[in-house]
């Protein structure tokens, strides 16, 4: 309540255009200090649906609470993250029935993934009447927020409470355990719907195509969290010195988890610097409270073994030199470091589905889907948003491609399916 | 007890043998009508004065005196009895009461009285009194109170709950001439000191002040309480304070009255009768910068109650140091320096000056961009500040030529000194509003 009285209630608020689905921020909180709890609630999710779980996992740092105006005063940021907790956990818990969907219109949408660009572009597509089925490949929803985002963020049991929230709107059938080029084809969806969302996201962590690559112990970020959440912490091995390669929030992820779980030794590779990583600074401070280490400026190079199993990670060190635009590039230096690991963890981006896409000859750019401003693909009917298109965000852009996509198809199923693709 | 000798450190560097140098501070003791105290502060006639054991702890915490909880017919007090205002997170910016005069036996009031006088004599002691509305209930109270040794007595003419039912408190203070007959009736007995408590709520406080006076009483004290509702209970729908699901009107003070208070204080100081007599200031006050600005509008002593209530008696330690180094840097020696010293600033608005202008300035290096001068002028009607869209930062800056110089900006502004005010005078001379239209000077043509 403090903190919710020290907002300004700034006009055109530098938090809300932070915002990439543009939460009217200093609104809710004016709505906790008048004990508006129910209306906070709306003020956020009617603008972002999966704003419970985006206020535990977004780099608000980066965004409201880096805009907030107290920084330029050098006074602490309103926690604008814990505040919107506040309003929508009690929304959640006590699942209150806060939108009311249109009468049906008689169009029914195909959405591919129950991530938050799937589940965003349902639940906005389900409040305009339309009926929407939700495929998933996995036996629950949430994508990467189920997936992919270390425990201590978000419980399993949170996000399975924001999947029911969303879906308690009604109009929203999410079929689980159907993936896309197995048990369900893109030509089946566009025969049997007036038109379909792709928000099937990103796969595994991308490849460091070095030598030793393929040695025992050297896994996947995603796997390695996927699993965990998956199957549970005493199902999956932990080395005794785990080298994790990315500076990003999922390597940040699989640091600590792996830190948790009894590795003696986590070591963070980057290959930039602290400038440059993608996770915020609180994130990293996390990861260094648990006794992880970080070393800049490191490329890594090869991976050794014995019988097949990891044994050592070579880096070289890397300078940073500014290119023709003035982006300061790593370049690799004769410089050697060289770890003895057991276990290297990747966490340096993650892969598109290409083949998926290339399969259907939806047109990419190296597997991520293009579309228009609009979310349209090059195929007529099929939209498509969230890490499938833009190759890997947060959460947050996810839920606000979802939302553009859903307007994009309600225009066209209201124009009669006649929008075609410029593409 | 001696007067207190007490002094500061004070740096001098053009004399680098003898750098500290000490010198007396100034002398904040007050004394109104022959009562003396150490400081002008006052606990008002309330919860905090109403026993020995406070009033003893309160001296030796530091208070300069008491008046000491209403005395008078035989009451009984209810539960609960407060409630509050609450702004923006802040507690109690208001607080109301519905607690009547002291339900304590009168003997036992006199003789504790009696000996707080004893135990310190160099402390102001003054008695509230509110006998039943006849003269022989006045003169047999105000023997018994004088018998303890107080140095004066204040006649609740204000309280605004439950004994004006009964025809007392404000009952007698809203009507000037009720008001005069008792002030003459307690004249006829008293031998110390009279101070006549005024009840804000009547239209103007003058009249009953006036009445006061002219019929003797040596000095006046206000404001009392102002009647009330707090708010109500939005889920039970009985207004604040619920007794037994009944509420009643309360009287309200706390920093939320002192502006009113200030303006009452105002109209006796500039009123030839009333400004005659030295006047205690009651209203919300906190701080010894509220005190300051009671002082400076014609209060030679000032009485605090609910910031006391609030925080305890400690407070008194900063009341004290406060108004004393505040003296000092002003160069003022006693309090007698400064009492009514902005009294004569404040005129009728016809005497202000219309050619004075002054616009609105923004420093942008040190703006931070929250807009709240852009909505504010622009919703509070003048449209006098530019905004220039930035992600995530707007632009913000004054349109001179619309800047009516009313100060909501500056007001509004989160940042001390972001947004100044710079006069731009109109003319040079003094122009006020009898002589603007004498001279059939321009109107604003939109």
């Amino acid at each position: 309540m403090v903190d919710a009285n020290r907002c300004l209630f700034c006009y055109d608020a530098p938090c809300t255009k932070s915002c990439p689905t543009g939460i009217n921020v200093p609104k809710f909180i004016k709505q906790i200090t008048t004990d508006n709890l129910r209306g906070a609630a709306y003020t956020i999710l009617s603008s972002n649906i999966m704003g419970g779980g985006c206020a535990k996992v977004c780099p608000v740092e980066k965004l409201c609470e880096g805009a907030c105006v107290y920084n330029l005063m050098e006074e602490e940021a309103i926690p604008i993250a814990r505040l919107q907790r506040y309003a929508t956990e009690k929304a959640i818990e006590e699942k209150w029935q806060l939108f009311e969907r249109k009468a049906a219109i008689g169009k029914k949408v195909a959405v591919i993934g129950a991530g938050p660009a799937g589940l965003s572009c349902a639940h906005a597509l389900s409040r305009e009447g339309v009926d929407v089925t939700v495929f998933e490949k996995e036996a629950k929803g949430g994508g990467l927020m189920t997936y992919g985002i270390a425990a201590y963020k978000v419980t399993p049991q949170f996000c399975c409470d924001e999947v029911d929230f969303i879906t308690s709107l009604g109009g929203i059938h999410i079929q689980y355990g159907k993936a896309l080029g197995k048990e369900i084809t893109l030509d089946e969806l566009q025969q049997q719907y007036d038109a379909v969302y792709l928000a099937f996201g990103v796969g595994l962590a991308r490849q460091l195509y070095i030598p030793g690559e393929q040695l025992a112990g050297v896994v996947d970020a995603i796997s390695f969290i996927y699993d965990i959440r998956n199957n549970g912490y005493p199902t999956v091995p932990v080395g005794d010195q785990v080298a994790v390669i990315g500076m990003g929030m999922t390597a940040i992820d699989a640091a600590t988890q792996a830190k948790r779980l009894g590795a003696k030794e986590v070591t963070l590779v980057y290959r930039r610097t602290q400038q440059e990583m993608p996770c915020t600074e609180t994130e990293m401070n996390i990861a260094l409270l648990d006794g992880c280490k970080i070393v800049w400026l490191a490329a890594p190079t090869e991976i050794l073994g014995e019988n097949g199993k990891v044994t050592q990670l070579v880096c070289h060190m890397v300078k940073l030199e500014e290119d023709a635009n003035g982006r300061r590039q790593p370049v690799i230096t004769d410089e050697k470091m060289v770890l003895p690991v057991d276990m290297v963890i990747k966490a340096a981006g993650q892969m598109p589905y290409e083949q998926l896409v290339h399969d259907y000859q939806l047109h990419h750019s190296n597997g991520k889907i293009s579309v228009t401003a609009n979310s349209i693909s090059n195929i007529t009917g099929v939209f498509a948003g969230g890490d499938c298109v833009n190759g890997g965000k947060e959460v947050v852009d996810a839920v606000q491609a979802g939302k553009d996509g859903a307007k994009a198809i309600l225009q066209y199923l209201l124009d009669g399916g006649q929008t075609s693709s410029s593409l | 007890m001696a007067q207190k000798q007490f002094y500061s450190i004070c740096w001098t560097v053009d004399k680098p043998a003898a750098a500290f140098k000490l010198f007396p501070m100034a002398d904040i003791s007050a004394n109104f009508l022959g009562i003396r105290s150490p400081n002008p502060y006052w606990l008002a006639s309330a919860p905090p004065t109403d026993k020995k054991i406070n009033v003893l702890r309160a001296f030796e915490a530091g208070w300069g005196g008491v008046v000491w909880k209403t005395l008078g017919s035989q009451v009984k007090n209810v539960s609960s009895r407060y409630s509050s205002v609450d702004y923006n997170g802040s507690r109690m910016m208001g607080f109301n009461n519905i607690e009547l005069i002291s339900d304590r036996p009168l003997d036992i009031n006199l003789k504790e009285i009696a000996e707080c006088v004893r135990l310190f004599p160099d402390r102001a002691m003054i008695v509230s009194l509110m006998a039943d509305n006849n003269r022989e209930s006045w003169h047999e109270l105000i023997k018994k109170v004088e018998d303890t040794g107080a140095h004066g007595l204040e006649l609740n003419f204000g309280c605004p709950h439950g004994m004006t039912e009964r025809g007392m408190g404000a009952a007698v203070g809203q009507d000037p001439e009720i008001a005069g007959r008792v002030v003459a009736w307690v004249m006829e007995a008293a031998k110390i000191p009279v101070i006549t408590k005024l009840t804000p709520n009547v239209h103007s406080v003058v009249p009953t002040g006036r009445a006061s006076v002219l019929a003797g009483s040596h000095a006046l004290s206000l404001i009392n309480t102002i009647q009330s509702v707090t708010g109500v209970n939005l889920d039970t729908f009985v207004p604040n304070p619920n007794v037994g699901g009944q509420s009643t009107f309360g009287g309200y003070c706390g920093p939320a009255v002192k502006p009113i208070a200030l303006k009452m204080l105002t109209t006796i100081s500039q009123d030839p009768v009333t400004s005659r007599v030295p006047i205690s200031g009651i209203g919300g006050i906190s701080t010894w910068k509220d005190a300051a600005e009671f002082m400076l509008l014609g209060a030679t002593t000032v009485q605090v109650c609910t910031a006391a209530m609030r925080y305890g008696f400690r407070i008194i330690e900063d009341l004290c140091d406060g108004l004393n180094n505040w003296m000092d840097e002003k160069g003022f020696r006693t309090i007698d320096d400064f009492i009514g010293r902005s009294v004569p600033t404040l005129t009728s608005w016809e005497e202000l000056d219309i050619n004075y202008h002054i616009v609105a300035n923004i420093n942008q290096e040190k703006c931070i961009h929250c807009g709240l001068c852009y909505i504010s002028c622009e919703d509070g009607s003048h449209q006098a500040i530019n905004l220039s869209y930035g992600n995530p930062y707007n632009t913000y800056s004054i349109k001179e030529e619309e800047c009516v110089g009313c100060n909501l900006c500056k007001l509004v502004c989160p940042v001390d000194n972001c947004i100044t005010m710079v006069e731009q005078r109109k003319g040079e001379e003094y122009v006020n509003w009898k002589e603007f239209q004498k001279r059939g000077m321009p109107l604003n043509d939109h």
